[in-house]
């Protein structure tokens, strides 16, 4: 990894660069919520000015421009003789600028999903081989336990991450066209000052965490724990709406429907993302429900995020973020949820 | 047209109006930018809004509105006779709608609120299948044209369709929708089947439940969320009655 030293101006004439020829999408303040605190989303932008990049969280994740939540899979045109498919991807390249170091790390549990298994996905990494992605610093958000999922921190994955080190950004360079765009505006090398500076930061944020979870031994936990009433409890409370699928930056599942054009001349494949929360998820042949109640579904998410995909790929899915936990109506949240599993562990 | 070597059945249909708005039936003319193979998918015997034609051929009937008079007991009878498949369109069709705000009141107060001293016929609010038996349920304050359209498919081609089972709240957050209770309103999407693609609560307004409830809606949890919100019991179930969609307290039976 390099490092450099920009100034805050130099950062915005570095995203005014990428403005000049692409597409940027930041965090922007949306609205404010009931609470007084304001409500940003990952959006377009057509300056500078319009990002928030002190912003503490979104309201959802940046995985929608890598996982749009419907996507044109391919597409039928049909003729009294033959047919054709057509497909597409989406290449037209894109920045992403302010992802906090957990989205980062959310990006790279679903490249290795979508870009490393048996059968990579041509659609996700179109998108994100096209997308370039700058990350920032940022002291941990209410409720995001990130640290507590190794999620705090981030090496790879980014073109650019910034740390703020007050009048001037600290910059771990990823990759070469985040060289190339750091080389393009004023910048220099980092001073030992700028170092110590940087650590010290990199402590404070780590020290700011105030929420934790065990996870140590958590798949073990979550296997002892099957039926612990537990599920029951916190399953009750669920609304099965999904919202903490869509909210959540790797929860990735989907469902494809055929849709036909009125006339009858064209038909498209189309991607949804679904929820395991939701009643039709495990839905099959002669309406069979293999998950029927709201509680079986709600722990299967948790064995999703805790246990299956910590098999899989020897990590959770799970960046800590807390975001399913803000968006649920219900209150469920993974760290009062997974303490729940420890005490009962202990009763 | 022929679609994967198969000729399209064309149903005949005719489309009838109760007690209502006739939003719904003005929703099957919407859409122009396929309105023409919409109606080269069906064959439309008699539709007053769009057709001079009086047919009695029909072998779909839509029926939208809900049922508020004898006379209307008498066609809606007539019409079931003559259908092969009766379609209950919209929610007034489906549940009674708002029009089933009036039996809040007396059918001698209502009239008397509304017409003064020039009387009217009229009784308790029914929804159609509360009169004859209802073959589909389409909800909706209006329907979705689009939902529509793929029901159309489904008969005309038996391509595969069904209504989401989950609630308004998968719909809100695909289009990126601020969620309502983070603003302070009120909304029913948690309850709610989705299908309409949440405009109301794009625009601002929480959801009224027109489509009513989704599968297995937790009530029991909805209560306490609002509660836990501040929301009274009066307002919950003020909008919960709104569109007569949904159980609520004192009512005899669920709709």
């Amino acid at each position: 990894m390099l490092f450099k030293i920009l100034t805050k101006d130099g950062f915005e004439q570095l995203v005014d660069g990428i403005l000049e020829s692409n597409e940027v999408i930041g965090p922007k303040r949306v609205a404010t919520g009931a609470n007084g605190k304001p409500i940003h989303q990952y959006l377009p932008v057509t300056s500078f000015g319009e990002l928030d990049l002190d912003y503490e969280t979104t309201e959802f994740p940046a995985k929608t421009y890598f996982l749009p939540y419907r996507e044109t899979l391919s597409t039928f045109h049909f003729d009294e003789a033959d047919w054709t498919q057509e497909i597409r991807y989406r290449i037209q390249p894109r920045a992403i600028v302010g992802l906090h170091a957990c989205d980062i790390n959310g990006l790279l549990k679903l490249d290795k999903v979508f870009g490393r298994d048996a059968f990579p996905s041509p659609y996700y990494l179109s998108r994100r081989r096209n997308t370039l992605v700058v990350g920032i610093d940022h002291m941990p958000c209410e409720g995001g336990f990130c640290q507590s999922v190794d999620a705090h921190v981030v090496s790879h994955g980014f073109d650019l991450f910034l740390t703020d080190l007050g009048d001037r950004y600290f910059v771990s360079i990823g990759s070469d066209r985040g060289f190339d765009l750091v080389g393009k505006v004023e910048n220099r090398e980092v001073s030992e000052d700028d170092t110590h500076a940087y650590l010290a930061v990199r402590r404070r944020i780590s020290d700011a965490f105030k929420t934790h979870v065990r996870t140590q031994n958590l798949p073990t936990l979550l296997d002892l724990e099957f039926d612990s009433p537990v599920w029951k409890r916190w399953g009750d409370k669920c609304l099965s709406c999904g919202s903490c699928a869509m909210a959540c930056p790797t929860c990735y599942c989907y469902g494809v429907n055929e849709e036909v054009s009125m006339d009858f001349t064209v038909g498209t494949k189309v991607k949804q993302l679904h929820s395991c929360n939701l009643v039709d998820f495990a839905m099959v042949a002669g309406d069979h429900n293999f998950r029927p109640s709201r509680e079986s579904r709600l722990k299967y998410r948790y064995y999703h995020q805790h246990r299956g995909f910590a098999e899989a790929y020897d990590e959770p899915k799970c960046v800590g973020c807390n975001r399913c936990g803000r968006v649920c109506l219900a209150g469920i949240n993974p760290p009062e949820v997974i303490a729940d599993l420890h005490e009962e562990d202990r009763a | 047209m022929r679609y994967l070597g198969i000729e399209p059945i064309r149903p005949r249909v005719g489309v009838f109006s109760f007690t209502c708005c006739e939003g719904c039936v003005l929703q099957l003319a919407n859409k122009e930018e396929t309105l023409g193979p919409f109606l080269e998918a069906i064959q439309v015997v008699n539709f007053r809004e769009i057709s001079t034609e009086k047919g009695a051929d029909y072998e779909i009937a839509l029926v939208e509105g809900s049922i508020s008079r004898d006379d209307e007991v008498e066609r809606l009878r007539q019409i079931r006779d003559q259908a092969k498949v009766l379609v209950a369109l919209g929610t007034c069709a489906v549940f009674g709608g708002v029009n089933r705000l009036k039996d809040v009141f007396s059918p001698q107060e209502a009239n008397r609120i509304v017409y003064g001293d020039q009387s009217r016929e009229t009784a308790p609010i029914r929804a159609v299948h509360e009169v004859v038996p209802v073959d589909l349920s389409i909800p909706g304050c209006p329907i979705s044209k689009v939902e529509l359209e793929r029901i159309v498919q489904h008969v005309a081609l038996d391509l595969p369709w069904q209504f989401p089972e989950y609630p308004v709240c998968v719909e809100c957050k695909q289009r990126f929708t601020v969620c309502m209770f983070d603003k302070g309103q009120l909304c029913l999407g948690p309850l709610t089947r989705a299908g309409c693609d949440a405009p109301c609560p794009a625009g601002g307004l929480g959801c009224w439940g027109c489509r009513g409830p989704a599968a297995d809606p937790n009530h029991a949890e909805f209560d306490a969320l609002v509660a836990r919100r501040g929301f009274s019991r009066a307002q919950v179930q003020d909008r919960l009655s709104f569109f007569g969609g949904f159980p609520t307290e004192g009512s005899e039976e669920k709709p």
